[in-house]
């Protein structure tokens, strides 16, 4: 019952923000929180460590350009389209990283997306150095003209709304009881019949494809897809995010994103400058040594221990 | 069906090396029905190694697994579990992140064949509250259904773990060291709870202590260094004198 007030209060907090905020900032936002709360899915829930996501969310960002900027297709069915092929993309990786555990999971999943970085890098399709620039923002639904920062803003809005409301549901479902079970005690999962590698690998891919969805309406956006989102500096970045607002709470890694993403562009703007990531460090270590469940995360264990 | 058969579970020269240390060593086993059966030995003779085998969280070398008539050698874990073989562990697991009736619903679950729907809600597993919570109440947990387990003491981590097997309905319940670091009172509470869940079922369990064996089980089997040592009633195994060296080593 609360956390539906909360939810609704957030609606309407986001319906107005780009009229107090520059909407192209709010739509990053939006993009890095969605991909966060994916990563989460399967971090959080499925307790696998994908040191791999970048090849996600950069991966479906080149597909989703290329498909906006050289097939011509609608905006929506590009972006489905991104978000899909990383999700198949989920499929191949994730067969191949399932099986292992711990370290070995999140270094197969980092050596497969640095092949799919270098793919990249050495494709003519995706303009290599300089981005797949010149991406089309086209029409939603064939006739709201998404050059309108602000039209753009309540598309995005709404597939971020559509796509946490469906990450959320997947937590909170039959497939999600199981996931929590296997990471809680995988041994004891598989002994009451449960084949854990099929549940961990439809989290795997489901986490891909909204990881995708991210990626590829980020692109949109900012009508570029660019290496930068599918180096591995991204498949850290969202560790951090989610780490920092809330390891396996439903609204936690959004806020870790928001968090990440705000200093990022009001501090190197500053004088700070180039010591950003500096200060992001810090953060982080402040992070893991003080409040290890995250903004989100101690907030709740608060709120449990005074009520 | 083959209710009918004597042996529920059989074994036919089950073997475990490990580069060249044998853990288990040609093993034949037989496991009556309905009855309470004892896996005992000394630390390392390999019991927990059996277990392991018998429910293919390892593979073995060589010999035959059959349960009910049916080769089961080359059955996956999962696989084990859903033909009625359910095992517990030595150390308590629980699913520590979720609530006691999350836990034993989680068990009972999997027979809706919705486990892979992740678009279905929460509220469609409502429907297997009831009989959670029977089963809670059969091991004594019924006030604690909602609270998050991770927190609860040993005693009642090891009751949940019961109920949890329970709700797979197993014929065939292996249970490892059932009452493995308990107080007094928890063991005499788990033993009897084990006690009341062996009707119309069969239990093989690997237990350290006698008093628990005594009470509980029908056949006693000792394995040593991986082999069968000898196998009888409580009382003709206890008298045994090679039993007693396997134990406290050769009298002085």
């Amino acid at each position: 019952m609360n956390s539906k007030i909360g939810y609704l209060v957030a609606i309407a907090l986001l319906l107005v923000l780009p009229f107090v905020v520059y909407p192209v900032f709010l739509m990053k936002l939006l993009c890095f929180a969605l991909f966060a709360s994916a990563f989460n899915l399967i971090l959080g829930f499925g307790g696998l460590l994908s040191f791999g996501h970048a090849a996600f969310f950069g991966g479906a960002g080149y597909i989703t350009g290329h498909a906006l900027k050289v097939w011509g297709l609608p905006t929506e069915l590009g972006i489905l389209f991104g978000a899909l092929t990383a999700g198949l993309l989920g499929v191949l990786i994730g067969m191949l990283a399932i099986r292992r555990q711990g370290i070995y999971f999140a270094m197969i999943t980092l050596a497969m997306a640095q092949m799919v970085y270098f793919i990249f890098v050495s494709s003519d399709f995706t303009g290599g150095e300089n981005g797949l620039q010149g991406v089309p923002r086209g029409y939603a639904l064939g006739f709201i003209d998404l050059q309108n920062d602000l039209s753009m803003y309540y598309f995005v809005l709404t597939i971020f709304i559509v796509a946490f409301a469906i990450i959320a549901r997947t937590v909170h479902s039959p497939f999600g009881q199981v996931l929590s079970a296997i990471r809680d005690n995988e041994d004891r999962a598989t002994s009451l019949g449960y084949d854990v590698d099929r549940y961990k690998l439809l989290a795997f891919v489901l986490s891909a494809t909204f990881a995708g969805l991210a990626g590829g309406t980020k692109t949109v956006v900012f009508q570029l897809a660019s290496l930068t989102d599918s180096h591995w500096h991204m498949s850290g970045e969202v560790v951090l995010m989610t780490l920092l607002g809330g390891l396996g709470t439903i609204v936690g890694p959004s806020v870790g994103a928001a968090i990440i993403i705000t200093l990022q562009n009001y501090l190197a703007s500053g004088p700070l400058g180039a010591w950003v990531p500096v200060v992001l460090g810090l953060i982080f270590v402040v992070c893991v040594l003080a409040f290890r469940r995250g903004v989100i995360g101690e907030l709740q264990a608060f709120i449990r221990k005074s009520f | 069906m083959s209710d009918a058969a004597p042996y529920i579970l059989e074994t036919q020269g089950l073997t475990k090396e490990f580069k060249g240390f044998t853990a288990v060593d040609t093993v034949d086993l037989k496991v009556r029905r309905h009855q309470i059966h004892a896996l005992i030995g000394p630390n390392g003779a390999g019991k927990t190694t059996v277990f392991n085998l018998l429910t293919k969280f390892l593979i073995p070398t060589r010999g035959k697994i059959s349960f009910n008539g049916q080769d089961i050698t080359k059955t996956k874990s999962a696989d084990i579990s859903r033909k009625g073989v359910v095992r517990s562990f030595q150390i308590s697991a629980v699913f520590p992140q979720m609530t006691a009736r999350e836990n034993v619903r989680v068990a009972l679950q999997r027979k809706l064949g919705t486990s892979f729907h992740f678009w279905r809600p929460l509220s469609s597993l409502n429907q297997l509250n009831e009989r959670a919570d029977e089963l809670l109440d059969m091991v004594g947990l019924n006030k604690f259904a909602d609270s998050v387990v991770g927190d609860m003491a040993y005693g009642r981590k090891r009751a949940l773990e019961i109920a949890t097997t329970l709700a797979m309905e197993p014929e065939l319940m292996l249970l490892d060291e059932p009452t493995q670091g308990m107080g007094r009172e928890d063991v005499d509470l788990v033993t009897q709870l084990i006690k009341k869940v062996s009707a119309d079922r069969t239990i093989l369990m690997v237990e350290h202590n006698l008093g628990v064996v005594s009470t509980l089980c029908d056949t006693v089997t000792v394995l040593q260094r991986g082999a069968v040592l000898t196998e009888g009633d409580y009382d003709t195994v206890s008298a045994d004198p090679r039993v007693k060296e396997a134990y406290m080593g050769k009298a002085a």
